[in-house]
């Protein structure tokens, strides 16, 4: 593990704690740029799912990674945000360059609203309460036909930006450049947030709301702000999901998307940024996976290709499962755990991760 | 339809969703884990019974399947406390409710492969009778659920609150710790719940299935049974009967006399509303933390 | 004028009376500490100053100005501080951390400016920084700046939360039991603190604690409670004497002698 010698308060609150990290995430940044040179049109399509994902990912992170608030209702968001980004641009007549903006904005003052009445439930209470919103956003895409066309659905269109004519089928490039560019916005926001005050009050309601109080954090107020930037990220998914998926209806962010958005960000592993990416990728990488293990497996056995229906999410469940029970902190866990191992190679130890075994005490009272 | 039997087909429905989330109670009063597979778990149920019963798998008496079914229930609910739950002892809430959701989906796809998708009827002497009370007739499934729920619900009832047991389940929840320093042996009282949660479930999936046809979505229904046991009031066995007998009568009669998309999101409706005025159910226990 | 005025304040939970006309002032720039028997209401008490609980009867005022139609989260505004009995530190965040969680009364950014991390947000952060390596130098905290609460001993604990409301910059700095589970050696540490806190940064300390040691050495001014009922007030020594104080405590010996040898 590398010591810095911190000689000035900057250090703390850079962005990067030495220059070879820089230059680490600076080597990403430029594979990202020219991936589009690397890759095939479809892998590219598979790539920019990823990002996409990614940015989801990054906004449920925040509300259940750093304020420690699950939500199972993320769904009904990237449907608010991908139904605000087309209406606006179809009804009114914006540009994308206003309509996807104000997509997120709309998604984040909703999402603020509605979590307003909801900042005294815990757990499990706050679990069945989002549920209860990805259904109810559900039906009331039904019940909105006039506006939303109901389960027949909405066409997204080609994205125009000064010209520029973006569409995932003619120019999946620059709509590759163009979600790349989002994904980057977001994670500076995302960095940005966790070294500022509000990320820290952020964290101080995950931990113990009842010193966060005491510490002059306003914890309701605080939780419906976490609800909103976190809801808003989500929605400027959903309207990128839009214009990826080119059509969609009601059934397009239902239950099963909220789930797999929480299951994904547990895979990747919980608070931090690299475990929206990596969960984002297993999540938008895995029907993939399958196919091509269906094919070979199809090869060996012969008898062609198997397909058998809820295959896909039986083995994210299992994937999550065995996650959960041997290692909870996820893929980036893993990963620190394996740097570290180079890192201080051949002195690491196996319980230096361990944690301590605490006994579950009760906070009902009767 | 009259109005009658509208109430009558609503309590069964209801009594269904209850006890669902009476198996969502059980685990939650002893263990403080919640179980989003429960709903799973019924359908795992209904199908083991349907697969002794039904000509076309194992062809047994009904009779004979149905304690069958139920054992393998709770010694399904004993050995994945065992195998697995028993691993994430004292980790937090959400960490189990995730586990359980990806549960769901795996238990999910195993029904689909041994069963098949296509929805099919259990082979249940109840089915399809009618009873006659004075000039009502009534379906002798919807009577039955309505029956066995009630005895079943007092059986619990008693046996949370008058056996050694049944009490040491409620003390191991309060604290874990303390319970153990009371001679509880906690790590076994857990699996025990989860046995007679997983039992729990096969009556009532054994139930739903007398009613109609099932396929493995039915799991579905554990949501819809969640937010019974939450209007309810979660830790409350009687409360969770009542949310699904509410959410039960909901249903039918919105549908009745509301349009179409309205009906359905009526539970989720009323769920909504008594969170916010009445967070933790008609028939509430107080949360508050100590410092 | 005294800086807290608690006026006959009552608290019941259903049948039980928890605090039962309680009344006392704490003066600008004492130590105060309560004492008495568990389940005599002294956390209690502290409840009712950060306005978790509200009372049935009474009144508390802060600075000449009643709290009761204040928020909980407004108290750390107002300047009153607290720590607790079984410590509430953020585990997965360090030293560092919690004690800006500490600063957050001093937030003057808003939403978007941290959102876009303008060069006013890192200017206050520079700043919150600088007032917290004071409170590190302070408690001796050097070597725990960037570790994790999670992994920290229990007397570091301790320390750290305390070290946290330091940060706020209170004028009333409520210590809830700041000695319990401590070494003799780090009681002793504390007791040099509480000194310093008083006479140093000028903070008002008022403090429950069972250790009569520390109380005897530290405190101005002492008031005994049982049974959520006021039963002595004055010195250490005088309230350690008063026989209202002894017959409280002499139901059980052992502990008699120990809390007031």
């Amino acid at each position: 593990m590398r010591t810095v010698f911190k000689t000035s308060y900057d250090a703390d609150i850079n962005l990067f704690r030495h220059p070879q990290q820089m230059g680490w995430y600076l080597a990403l940044i430029m594979l990202a740029l020219a991936l589009p040179f690397l890759l095939s049109v479809f892998a590219l399509g598979e790539a920019t799912n990823v990002l996409i994902w990614a940015i989801a990912c990054m906004g449920l992170m925040i509300l259940v990674g750093q304020t420690g608030q699950a939500s199972l209702g993320h769904a009904a968001f990237l449907a608010i945000g991908c139904y605000a980004n087309v209406l606006l641009q179809q009804r009114l007549g914006l540009p994308f360059l206003l309509s996807f903006p104000l997509a997120g904005l709309i998604a984040g003052v909703a999402g603020a609203l509605i979590a307003m009445p909801m900042t005294k439930l815990h757990g499990i209470y706050l679990a069945i309460g989002t549920i209860a919103i990805t259904i109810l956003t559900e039906d009331f895409i039904v019940i909105a036909t006039p506006l939303t066309n109901g389960v027949i659905g909405l066409m997204a269109p080609p994205i125009d930006i000064f010209g520029f004519e973006i569409d995932r089928y003619r120019t999946p490039w620059l709509l590759y450049y163009l979600i790349l560019a989002v994904t980057l916005l977001v994670v500076l926001a995302y960095r940005n947030l966790q070294r500022s005050p509000l990320g820290r009050s952020f964290a101080a309601i995950r931990d113990s709301e009842i010193s966060a109080q005491a510490m002059g954090v306003n914890v309701a107020r605080t939780k419906a702000v976490a609800f909103g930037i976190s809801t808003g990220i989500t929605g400027l998914a959903g309207a990128l999901m839009g214009h990826y998926a080119g059509i969609f209806n009601n059934e397009t962010f239902n239950l099963i998307i909220s789930i797999q958005l929480l299951l994904a960000i547990v895979i990747g592993g919980l608070g931090s940024i690299h475990g929206a990416f990596f969960g984002a990728a297993v999540v938008a990488m895995l029907p993939q996976a399958i196919a091509i293990g269906r094919d070979v497996l199809g090869r060996f056995i012969g008898g062609g290709s198997i397909a058998i229906p809820g295959m896909e999410t039986a083995i994210f469940g299992l994937l999550l499962i065995l996650f959960i029970l041997f290692e909870p902190m996820g893929i980036y866990g893993r990963w620190v755990k394996i740097r570290t191992y180079f890192e201080l190679f051949p002195f690491y130890r196996k319980d230096m991760f361990r944690r301590q075994k605490a006994y579950l005490k009760t906070e009902r009272m009767r | 339809m009259g109005v009658l039997q509208l109430i009558v087909s609503g309590l069964a429905n209801g009594c269904v969703y209850g006890l669902i989330a009476m198996g969502f109670v059980l685990i939650y009063k002893a263990t403080e884990a919640v179980n989003f597979a429960q709903g799973d778990f019924m359908m795992l149920g209904a199908f083991i019974c349907l697969g002794l019963t039904n000509p076309q798998f194992m062809d047994l008496p009904f009779w004979v399947s149905v304690p069958i079914a139920i054992a393998i229930m709770g010694a399904f609910g004993y050995a994945l406390d065992l195998v697995v739950l028993r691993r994430m002892f004292g980790q937090s809430q959400i960490a189990i409710v995730i586990l359980t959701i990806a549960l769901g989906f795996v238990l999910r796809f195993f029904a689909g492969v041994m069963w098949g998708h296509e929805p099919i009827s259990l082979a249940s002497p109840i089915a399809g009778r009618d009873v006659r009370f004075g000039g009502v007739v009534l379906g002798l499934d919807e009577v039955m659920v309505i029956a066995v729920t009630i005895v079943l619900t007092l059986l619990l009832w008693l046996y949370f609150n008058r056996t050694k047991l049944g009490v040491a389940m409620q003390a191991s929840s309060q604290n874990q710790l303390a319970a153990y320093y009371m001679g509880i042996p906690v790590k076994r009282v857990h699996s025990l719940i989860w046995a007679l949660s997983g039992m729990v479930a096969a009556v009532a999936g054994i139930l739903f299935a007398s009613k109609g046809s099932i396929d493995p979505s039915i799991g579905l229904l554990g949501i819809k049974a969640f937010a019974a046991a939450v209007i309810g009031g979660f830790g409350s066995l009687p409360g969770a009967l009542l949310g699904g007998i509410i959410v039960g009568l909901i249903e039918p009669f919105s549908g009745r006399y509301m349009p179409s998309g309205y009906s359905q999101i009526m539970p989720y409706l009323l769920l909504f509303l008594i969170l916010i005025f009445r967070p933790h159910g008609i028939l509430a226990q107080v949360h508050a933390k100590k410092v | 004028m005294s800086l807290l005025e608690i006026d006959n304040v009552t608290l019941r939970f259903g049948g039980v009376t928890a605090v039962s006309q309680v009344s006392f002032n704490v003066e600008e720039g004492e130590v105060f500490a309560l004492v008495g028997p568990n389940g005599a209401g002294k956390s209690t008490l502290f409840n009712l100053i950060s306005r978790i609980y509200d009372p049935a009867e009474g009144d508390i005022r802060f600075d000449g100005r009643t709290i009761l139609d204040r928020k909980p989260h407004e108290m750390a505004r107002l300047g009153i501080a607290r720590t607790f009995q079984n410590i509430e530190l953020f585990d997965h965040a360090t030293v560092a951390q919690n004690l800006l969680v500490g600063r957050h009364r001093h937030r003057k950014s808003r939403m978007w400016t941290e959102l876009l991390f303008t060069p006013f947000v890192r200017a206050q952060e520079r700043h919150h920084r600088e007032a917290i390596e004071k409170v590190i130098d302070f408690l001796d905290l050097q070597a725990y700046r960037d570790k994790y609460i999670a992994g920290l001993p229990y007397g570091v604990r301790k320390v750290v939360e305390m070290g946290r409301a330091l940060a706020i910059e209170p004028r009333l700095l409520l210590l809830d039991e700041p000695a319990s589970g401590l070494s003799v050696e780090e009681t002793q540490d504390v007791a040099f603190w509480v000194e310093d806190i008083k006479k140093q940064m000028g903070i008002t300390v008022l403090m429950v604690e069972h250790d009569m040691h520390l109380v005897a050495s530290v405190s101005d001014r002492v008031l005994a409670l049982a049974d959520g009922k006021m039963l002595a007030m004055g010195t250490p020594h005088e309230v350690q004497n008063h026989p209202k104080v002894i017959e409280a405590y002499i139901g059980v010996a052992d502990e008699h002698e120990k809390v007031l040898a």
